[in-house]
């Protein structure tokens, strides 16, 4: 039981925490799918303000949600610097071989990274202040219009939550096999690759037995408990969509209209371009 | 031979929502030769003593030293201290994963670097002195066992690294009755002849009462009583504070002592016995 962190969920009692799960879920379809439509970044901003607001209301520390950056840190890097040499976009300021560097290419690089960013972070809030199981209702709740097409959304959904419930019992286990094979001088952490492939033998062999042996288990305690004879359940967490629910979905619907707004052309010429309004602005101070 | 343990602590996951004090200032001392039980509820930090005992969780407040292996230096020689202190787990039936007994057994032996006859010779002596036939069950598939003879194949994959202080978690979990009795009698059998140290974590007090010379009682992370078991379970309201059990014989002997019998203090069933079948013959 060394330093085990169940899924990423991070809890607290907030706002954000009592949404109800299906709400969350959804809002995080549209905020990845919308994140696709910003074109400036006035509208990159306001995403991160929406951001920034929920993080806050959520009470999740800002830390801990920076933190799930660093997973993709690199290629966010690698990704800018593709698109600040190969976008081939604006008047080169510097040129060598196929690499060019204008100004257009260096703000598209700079929009690229931050969409990624945003594309992270917006779920990763929905994971912190989501227990995995809330999630698999929220999932089974929103698919449940399939079980007209004979989809068993409910097996589905029970598959879903017997594994996740089984991560922190298997990464238990993980654990105290490594610690049994430890104690019996294995060694992980040294040699070479081969090496050290070969050393997960004593552990992975005892954790596929266990898992066999847990899932047969598994099986007979709901056969012994006729799951599945009744045709319907009744379940234990019942989500419920409450005005919390409603205020998210109005603060995120401005987020939607002001991107929305920002991306109506009329005769091929933007309706509200926002990023040339701020350009406006800046030069008229700097004459 | 000793194991010093002085202000030992630990803290699970430290500065995350889940932190968890898990010891607290535990100080007590291990002489070579004790049978020695430590025992506590659930979640008392029983399994974490037993860990910082070779090593497995890395000592982070207070000290610990096991013969010469002192672990507060910056890098102990955690190899040999695995060695020395031979740690059987909990249902250690599930760690075995070789294809064979004998392959399995001499796992230990094969990453200390032993060479193939000497690794070969101590798995017999070790299949051997855990009660099992080696020349039956040594080419076996382990998994084909029943659950009482991986339990033993288990343990001789300890034994056979030839441990001087054998650590068992909770060694007779999820047997019946003479399932355990073999495994304790196995585990007296190790004590008196190769293993001159044993550390045992149990919430079995039959077998703490029968067995141990010395108990140390855990309650939320501290160690609460270093004592003898007849001190332990002649203090009956301690005993149910702390959330153990009495072994049945002490709670006859209460009962019978109740009714006006004259019952010396008795550990064991057969002490129980010895005293009443004295009184009934009328030799005391």
């Amino acid at each position: 039981m060394k330093d085990v962190v169940f899924g990423q969920y991070y809890p607290a009692s907030s706002g954000v925490h009592h949404m109800d799960a299906r709400a969350k879920v959804l809002l995080m379809l549209a905020y990845v799918v919308l994140i696709f439509f910003v074109n400036s970044f006035v509208g990159y901003f306001a995403y991160m303000v929406f951001v920034l607001v929920a993080t806050l209301v959520s009470k999740v520390p800002v830390r801990t949600m920076l933190r799930s950056i660093k997973g993709v840190f690199f290629l966010v890097l690698f990704i800018s610097i593709i698109n600040v040499f190969f976008s081939g976009l604006g008047e080169p300021m510097w040129k060598w071989w196929i690499l060019s560097v204008s100004v257009e290419s260096l703000l598209h690089a700079a929009k690229m990274a931050l969409r990624i960013l945003l594309l992270v972070l917006g779920p990763a809030l929905l994971t912190y202040t989501t227990t995995p199981m809330e999630l698999t209702d929220a999932i089974e709740s929103l698919l449940s219009p399939l079980k007209l097409v004979r989809f068993p959304v409910r097996d589905v959904a029970v598959i879903m939550s017997i594994a996740l419930r089984m991560v922190p019992t298997l990464m238990e286990e993980t654990d105290r096999i490594m610690l049994a094979q430890k104690a019996r001088g294995a060694s992980l952490d040294t040699g070479n690759i081969f090496k050290r492939v070969k050393a997960l033998i004593p552990i992975l062999i005892p954790l596929f037995v266990g898992s066999f042996r847990r899932a047969e288990e598994l099986a007979l305690a709901l056969d012994a408990r006729c799951y599945n004879a009744t045709p319907k359940r009744t379940r234990y967490r019942i989500l419920r969509f409450t005005w919390r629910d409603l205020i998210a979905m109005l603060v995120f619907s401005v987020l939607l209209a002001f991107i929305v707004l920002g991306v109506i052309k009329r005769g091929g010429v933007l309706l509200y371009d926002f990023d040339g309004m701020i350009w406006d602005i800046i030069r008229s101070w700097v004459h | 031979m000793s194991i010093e343990v002085e202000g030992l602590g630990y803290t699970y996951m430290k500065k995350s929502p889940y932190e968890k004090r898990a010891l607290d200032n535990v100080t007590f001392s291990i002489a070579e030769g004790d049978f020695l039980a430590i025992v506590g509820q659930t979640g008392s930090g029983k399994s974490t003593l037993l860990q910082h005992l070779n090593g497995l969780i890395k000592l982070t407040e207070g000290k610990v030293v096991v013969d010469d292996i002192d672990l507060t230096v910056r890098r102990p020689d955690y190899k040999r201290l695995r060695y020395l202190v031979g740690m059987v787990f909990q249902y250690p039936e599930y760690q075995l994963f070789d294809e064979t007994v004998a392959k399995d057994v001499g796992f230990g032996c094969r990453n200390a670097g032993l060479s193939p006859e000497e690794t070969a010779q101590r798995v017999r002596e070790a299949i051997e002195l855990v009660g099992l036939d080696y020349d039956d069950i040594a080419e076996r598939s382990p998994f084909e066992l029943s659950g009482g003879q991986k339990r033993r194949v288990a343990i001789a994959g300890v034994i056979a690294m030839r441990p001087k202080v054998l650590v068992l978690d909770e060694p007779t979990a999820g047997l019946d009755p003479k399932g355990r009795r073999e495994i304790m009698d196995m585990v007296v059998r190790l004590h008196g002849t190769v293993c001159p140290t044993v550390i045992m974590v149990s919430h079995d007090m039959e077998a703490v009462a029968e067995y141990c010379n010395r108990v140390l009682v855990l309650s939320h992370g501290q160690l609460v009583y270093d004592l003898t078991p007849a001190e332990l379970f002649a203090k009956g309201d301690l005993v149910r504070e702390l959330g153990l059990d009495t072994p049945v014989s002490v709670r006859l002997a209460d009962m019978l002592r109740a009714k006006g019998w004259d019952v010396p203090p008795v550990l064991t069933p057969k002490a129980l016995a010895d005293a009443i079948a004295d009184i009934l013959e009328g030799r005391v």
